[in-house]
């Protein structure tokens, strides 16, 4: 019999952390590909000397502005958690994803207040279904986010203290979130 | 017998009795329905995908037929309201529920294997995502059956029809995310991405495209999904859906969608060439030009040049020539480069006519024509717009695809079912097949130029009407007759054929290296890989040394 010569097992190339990488190239996409439909119908509509945001609209600021600072946290945390796991700290390792999953659910709350306050009717123009399709796919991706979150810690506090790689690939996450956050809020909120 | 020593575990069998060592294979996995239902190895998965999709490609030639019925004759079979909705299950159908999944699942059983993984990365994942798969799909068909999809009169059904298509792409996304994790980090060591089978780096260039331009589809459906189920009128009627989702299932970024279909054709043609493929970067880069055409959906903006061009300033001309080019003459390129280079190795060796090379080349360069086609769809002058000229391009792509997955089949059983069909009765089905997609595409690329309106059935014009669309009729019909004619085949020879051996077609690459069928975990013992043809350079070294 021919054989292949077999060689040593190849050391771990982190399946998880990049198969969230690749998901969170989707997930870019996805909201890149709303905004820019946002944007292409935003301009048509005000080329057309129409109005885009319904008038009697006040979009509450103070509740969107936490949102994108709390992020700032929210990742910090998130590389805290990392930090500490890669140094055996269990507890610190708990209290940061914890923290995460906590501030995470603090933008959920935020944005749950912003749909509460606008007082948007979903039937309206387009202006009205595309802010509740595409600030619910953002609620929906955070929701996501805190599972992510609760699952790690589950993983991690229950004994499997070794499996760093999914620590490493929630903070991927949560990076990936904010960002799309940021250029959520920016078109959505701040250029309207 | 060429094989890797699987004795030295003990785990996994070798070369014999194909039922016995699929027994072996599904040893660690539950039997029966639970253990379909419930599996994670990634050559069920696949299995599963393409099984699924062979079927639904028998029920998109069905819809192709009955709308051939309805365009040629002048009374309608399908009634006038539900004409609408039976363009979009066939357009839906056609991409989503066949070409993609047969394409997606063959990558998903074959590729680990000639990664030299004993498994798919992610692979719950990959299994969520083709429950997700069918459970979307059997939505999608079921709201457009309850009067929603496009042209639906249904308000809710409309609604449900979008999220169902959701449901259906979050679920290819899945699996294409896996499949892009294995390439990237199961790797057998020493296989760096040069090193990588043909088919392989196809499947990731593929797979990317899908990672990239489904999500762009998913928000556009999200918006007209909220809009319907709300009562919104920002997207308008349910009429104008398509005018809004439909570029996700239009050229150019079907290319994309099928680069797959080249990679099977490489691997053929070096198989029966017997000879080390040249300038494997050349074909990768040319693969990568193919996958350009997904930008053609991304970026929502015309790639099209627009009527009466030479009148136009350089800047307007400029700004229609660069996008034109690049969405729809690259992928041309690529797939002249893939094709020209891979007939190097054809004219290197004294090639085998095995039916995995019939039904791969004649695929791909089905393919090639969809693309050639669609080049000349995009130029304004041509007033090709609105016509059926763009139906009978996808024609040429899917089923183009379509005839390319089922020589993947037919090439890689021997490693999911431990037996082979024999040749002798595949080659006439390609030729059959190649015939069919001719027939079924062509006329309409010709009725197209005589300005027969797309997705209509009651229309008028000077050309012969009925002449044009009996003949793509025939081609769906025998498109339908190819796919039921391999099907039978297959499960004939998959399960009362003799068995194949470890090695059936003298191959190059890792799959080969494994018993037939490949067990539970693929490989008894990691590999480590030298060259882009590990088999090649054991069998060269076995008959210096004797």
């Amino acid at each position: 019999m021919l054989a292949i010569h077999s060689g040593p097992a190849p050391a771990p190339r982190r399946q998880l952390f990049v198969g969230t990488a690749v998901a969170c190239a989707g997930m870019i996409t996805l909201i890149g590909g709303m905004l820019a439909t946002w944007m292409r119908f935003r301009q048509a509509t005000i080329t057309a000397g129409n109005v885009w945001v319904p008038k009697r609209i006040q979009i509450p600021q103070v509740s969107t502005n936490v949102m994108l600072i709390a992020f700032v946290p929210l990742c910090v945390f998130a590389q805290w958690a990392v930090y500490a796991a890669r140094r055996d700290d269990r507890p610190n390792t708990g209290l940061a994803l914890g923290l995460t999953g906590i501030m995470g659910l603090s933008i959920i709350n935020a944005q749950a207040y912003t749909f509460n306050r606008i007082a948007l009717p979903a039937s309206g123009g387009a202006y009205n279904s595309m802010f509740y399709a595409i600030t619910g796919t953002f609620t929906a991706l955070a929701i996501i986010g805190v599972g992510f979150t609760a699952v790690t810690a589950f993983r991690y506090l229950g004994g499997r203290s070794s499996d760093r790689e999914i620590i490493a690939a929630h903070a991927l996450y949560w990076y990936s979130l904010s960002a799309v956050f940021a250029a959520l809020w920016f078109v959505v909120y701040v250029t309207k | 017998m060429t094989t890797i020593d699987t004795h030295a575990t003990g785990a996994v069998g070798t070369a014999g009795d194909p039922a016995a060592t699929a027994g072996t294979s599904s040893g660690l996995a539950q039997s029966g329905i639970a253990g379909w239902v419930t599996t994670v190895d990634h050559k069920r998965i696949g299995r599963m995908f393409f099984g699924v999709g062979l079927l639904a490609a028998l029920g998109a030639a069905v819809l192709g037929i009955l709308l051939g019925i309805d365009r040629a004759s002048s009374s309608s079979v399908l009634g006038a309201d539900s004409v609408p909705q039976v363009f979009a299950a066939y357009q839906v159908g056609l991409i989503f529920i066949v070409l993609l999944p047969v394409l997606l699942g063959l990558a998903v059983a074959i590729v680990p294997l000639q990664l030299g993984a004993r498994a798919l990365a992610l692979p719950r994942f990959a299994a969520a995502g083709f429950w997700a798969w069918l459970i979307g799909s059997a939505l999608v068909i079921g709201t457009i059956a309850a009067n929603g999809g496009p042209g639906g009169g249904d308000r809710r059904m409309v609604a449900g029809y979008l999220l169902a298509q959701v449901v259906l792409l979050v679920g290819l996304l899945a699996a294409a995310i896996s499949l892009v994790a294995s390439v990237l980090s199961t790797r057998a060591p020493g296989m760096n991405m040069r090193r990588v089978p043909p088919f392989s780096f196809a499947a990731l260039i593929g797979a990317l495209a899908l990672i990239l331009a489904l999500p762009v589809l998913i928000g556009a459906l999200l918006y007209s999904f909220v809009d319907y189920r709300y009562g919104g009128t920002g997207f308008g009627s349910s009429a104008d859906l398509m005018s809004h989702i439909g570029f996700g299932f239009t050229q150019p970024l079907t290319f994309a969608f099928a680069v797959p279909a080249f990679g099977i054709a490489i691997e053929a043609l070096a198989v029966a060439s017997g000879k080390r493929l040249p300038m494997r970067g050349t074909i990768f880069a040319g693969f990568g030009l193919i996958g350009l055409g997904l930008f053609g959906g991304v970026i929502q903006v015309p790639a099209s040049i627009r009527k009466n061009i030479a009148d136009a300033s350089f800047g307007t001309a400029l700004g229609d020539i660069v996008p034109y080019a690049l969405v729809n003459l690259l992928p041309i390129l690529g797939a002249l480069i893939v094709l020209g280079v891979g007939g190097m190795a054809l004219s290197k060796g004294r090639p085998r006519l095995v039916a995995p090379l019939v039904f791969g080349l004649l695929g791909a360069l089905m393919v090639f024509v969809g693309m050639l086609a669609n080049a000349v769809y995009q130029i304004g002058d041509a007033q090709l717009g609105g016509t059926v000229f763009e139906e009978g391009t996808r024609l040429f792509v899917a089923y183009g695809a379509l005839l390319a997955a089922l020589g993947g089949i037919a090439y890689w059983g021997p490693k999911l079912w431990g037996r082979t069909i024999a040749d002798m009765a595949l080659v006439p089905l390609a030729l059959l097949g190649f015939i069919g997609t001719v027939l079924a595409g062509g006329p309409l690329l010709i009725a197209g130029f005589a300005k027969q309106p797309a997705d209509a059935v009651d229309f008028d014009y000077s050309g012969p009407k009925a002449l044009w669309n009996v003949l793509s009729l025939a081609g769906h019909a025998l498109v339908a007759l190819t796919v039921l004619a391999f099907v039978g085949l297959a499960v004939k020879a998959f399960t009362k054929g003799s068995p194949a051996g470890d090695d059936p077609w003298d191959g190059q690459t890792l799959e080969w290296a494994t018993s037939s069928p490949a067990p539970l975990v693929n490989f008894a013992e990691l590999h480590t890989v030298t060259s882009p043809e590990p088999l090649l350079d054991l069998k060269h070294n076995a008959e210096r040394s004797v």
